[in-house]
């Protein structure tokens, strides 16, 4: 397969996926969202909203009114917001950064802890220090995310008094991107909510890089290249890893999608300034226009991750060539 | 003194309750260039014995007892370094299934440059040179391409030739063929066997066949070992054991073989199966599917015993042949 087919083949899935998310979006709106609410007062007689809704198309047959909100979406109009009377989609990528960053952040640690721990747990299996971790992640599989917040806060800003529990702190900008990675303001903030976040899929992680790893470790090929002579090194972490990256990969990917949505909840205790905690706001002001908004720029994120997946996925895999050398 | 001596090998899988030995007194030896063949049904230990030389039993299995001499130093208490040192330069290792055997995410060329780096100071360009010259000696067309190939571009039986040019890359005095051409189409069995047989000869090096086949085996060793249930029933010159088998279990597997002169008659099939480690039978293992089994091989495991210059466990020898 060669690589335009390929982009093309992915690009049609993204589009496909993002309709059905523009349908649920807009399902919402037409549920929930009552445009005159905002327009006209209590005051206005039910004849002339009627005669006010005709004019406004908001009468007219489903597939006319989706496609009109279709038309405006492509073109970056998701609707005013009814709070911050600015275009939606705007409000939502101001707070871009901040969610980008904590779930960076998040994702880095949760690379850096799983996959040593993930692989030491594989290759000494009945150690006390694995079964310590193997505990561990059970237990930590069970625990709330807001409870772990909690308990973050508690210990390391109430009690220790190291690290700030509230806001992202100092940031600098570049161009329309607020950043809190250049200051160490910014920084210490960062820190507890981006543990709170990684603890959902820490244990997951470790468990799946030990699954795949002890599974690797017991093919024909790890056998043989023991009786090579290899180093142990060279074994586990050439012969062994490099196989078990890719089932890590392509479930790896999909959870760190999964991310996003538990960043409304961390986003809130920690009173982070992102695109989760604008999220429930909006619900809870029943701002529709931002939540549609939110829904939409949300799902584009996760086709996007997919396909970045998809493709590191082809480039560890020799077996899945997108190059187009002949197999 | 034979290159190779297995004394009183024995290997157990400690399990919850009770131990399961997977071999029981193994004995046998082999000599530089010598070719010795293994037979026996699935199950009976083949791949167990080839392991516990290379010290590579999967966990939680272990040598539990007796020795394993080379070079003059017993493999069965030798340190993992020096052990290392020995796989894949000293005694080389050939799987069954060649699907199976090369990494898939790792090139043929990878493959090969890291066996020799692990046992040789060798740069990277000597590396190269020399896996090539091993490719080209198994025969593989274009050898300097199929250097940068993926296993998944190469076919069974080159697959295979690239596993045989692994194992020879160090030269060594030993290699063990774990069922080379089981899982081979049967057009290129012959062929594979036929290669590797010369390359030994050609370089000297001992080999230790394991197979089904009692067919291969009888035209290639020159000595053979028969086990049944982790043990050996039998062993001595292959011509000899072939011709005329003491053991009710040797002679169970040559008439299971096609008869060339008698073609489309009835293959006798000795009955029942081979047991399960769990449950191998009280007295001579192989006495529930024999039909020359009395109280005796009931009772008592027979001794493995020299009967007319060649080894045969059972109490009944004299009278079979
Ligand atoms: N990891 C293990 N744990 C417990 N028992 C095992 C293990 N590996 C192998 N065995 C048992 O050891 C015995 C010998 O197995 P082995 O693989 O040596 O047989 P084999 O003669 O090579 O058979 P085949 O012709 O099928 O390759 C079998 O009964 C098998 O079930
Ligand atoms: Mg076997």
């Amino acid at each position: 397969m060669d690589t335009l087919a390929f982009l093309i083949r992915r690009l049609g899935q993204a589009v496909v996926v993002m309709l059905v998310i523009s349908v649920i979006g807009f399902s919402i709106q037409d549920n929930l969202g009552d445009p005159l609410r905002e327009l006209v007062g209590q005051a206005v007689s039910e004849a002339e909203r009627q005669a006010l809704r005709d004019e406004m198309g908001l009468n007219d047959p489903f597939v006319l009114r989706f496609g009109r909100f279709l038309a405006g979406a492509v073109q970056g109009d998701l609707g005013t917001s009814y709070f911050f009377k600015r275009p939606a989609l705007e409000v939502i990528l101001d707070k871009f950064p901040a969610t980008f960053e904590l779930v960076l952040a998040a994702s880095l640690i949760i690379v850096l802890v799983s996959v040593p721990l993930g692989v030491f747990c594989a290759i000494r299996p009945n150690g006390w220090v694995t079964q310590a971790i193997m505990g561990f992640s059970i237990v930590g599989i069970s625990i709330p995310v807001f409870l772990t917040a909690i308990f973050l806060i508690y210990i390391f800003s109430i009690e220790l008094g190291w690290l700030p529990s509230f806001g992202r702190g100092q940031t600098v900008t570049l161009g329309w991107w607020t950043t809190g990675l250049l200051t160490r303001d910014g920084l210490a903030h960062l820190v507890l909510p981006a543990i709170a976040l990684s603890s959902i899929m820490l244990p997951l992680f470790i468990r799946l890089i030990r699954g795949e790893m002890m599974e690797v470790l017991r093919t024909e090929y790890v056998r043989f290249a023991w009786a090579k002579g290899l180093s142990s090194r060279r074994v586990w972490f050439v012969h062994a890893f490099k196989n078990t990256l890719l089932p890590v990969i392509t479930v790896g990917g999909v959870q760190i999608g999964t991310l996003i949505a538990y960043t409304i909840l961390t986003e809130t205790v920690f009173q982070w300034p992102g695109m989760g905690f604008l999220f429930l706001e909006a619900v809870n002001r029943v701002d529709t226009p931002l939540i549609i908004a939110y829904i939409i720029v949300v799902g584009l994120i996760f086709v996007v991750t997919n396909t970045v997946v998809d493709l590191v996925y082809t480039l560890v895999n020799p077996m899945v060539k997108i190059t187009g050398r002949a197999a | 003194m034979a290159l190779l001596e297995v004394r009183g090998l024995e290997v157990t899988f400690p399990l919850r309750g009770a131990a399961l030995t997977a071999l029981r007194g193994v004995d046998f030896t082999l000599d530089a260039g010598e070719r010795l063949g293994i037979v026996g049904e699935s199950g009976a230990g083949k791949s167990m014995a080839a392991f516990a030389i290379l010290n590579l039993i999967s966990e939680p299995g272990r040598i539990s007892a007796g020795e394993i001499l080379f070079d003059g130093r017993d493999l069965a208490r030798l340190s993992d370094n020096h052990m290392r040192a020995i796989r894949g330069n000293r005694i080389a290792m050939i799987f069954q299934d060649p699907m199976m055997t090369l990494n898939p995410v790792l090139t043929i060329g990878t493959q090969m440059v890291e066996c020799l780096k692990a046992h040789q100071k060798i740069g990277e360009a000597e590396a190269k040179r020399r896996a090539i010259e091993k490719l080209r000696e198994v025969a593989i067309p274009s050898p300097e391409t199929r250097f940068d190939s993926y296993p998944h571009e190469l076919s069974g039986g080159l697959r295979q030739r690239v596993v045989i040019a692994i194992a020879l890359l160090l030269d060594p005095a030993i290699i063990i063929a774990d069922e080379p051409t089981t899982a081979l189409d049967v057009t290129i069995q012959a062929e594979i066997m036929g290669l590797m047989i010369a390359l030994c000869e050609n370089h000297n090096v001992g080999l230790i066949l394991i197979t089904h086949d009692i067919a291969v085996v009888s035209e290639i060793t020159r000595r053979l070992i028969v086990m049944y249930a982790g043990r050996i029933v039998e062993a001595g010159p292959t011509a000899e054991l072939i011709a005329a088998p003491r053991h009710p279990y040797t002679r169970g597997l040559l008439k299971a073989l096609p008869q060339k002169n008698r073609p489309g008659g009835m293959l006798h099939q000795i009955p029942g199966t081979m047991p399960s480690l769990a449950a191998i039978p009280d007295g001579c293992a192989f006495h529930p599917r024999c039909e020359h089994a009395d109280a005796r091989c009931r009772r008592s495991v027979p001794a493995l015993r020299d009967v007319g210059g060649r080894l045969v466990s059972c109490h009944h020898a004299e009278r079979i042949s």
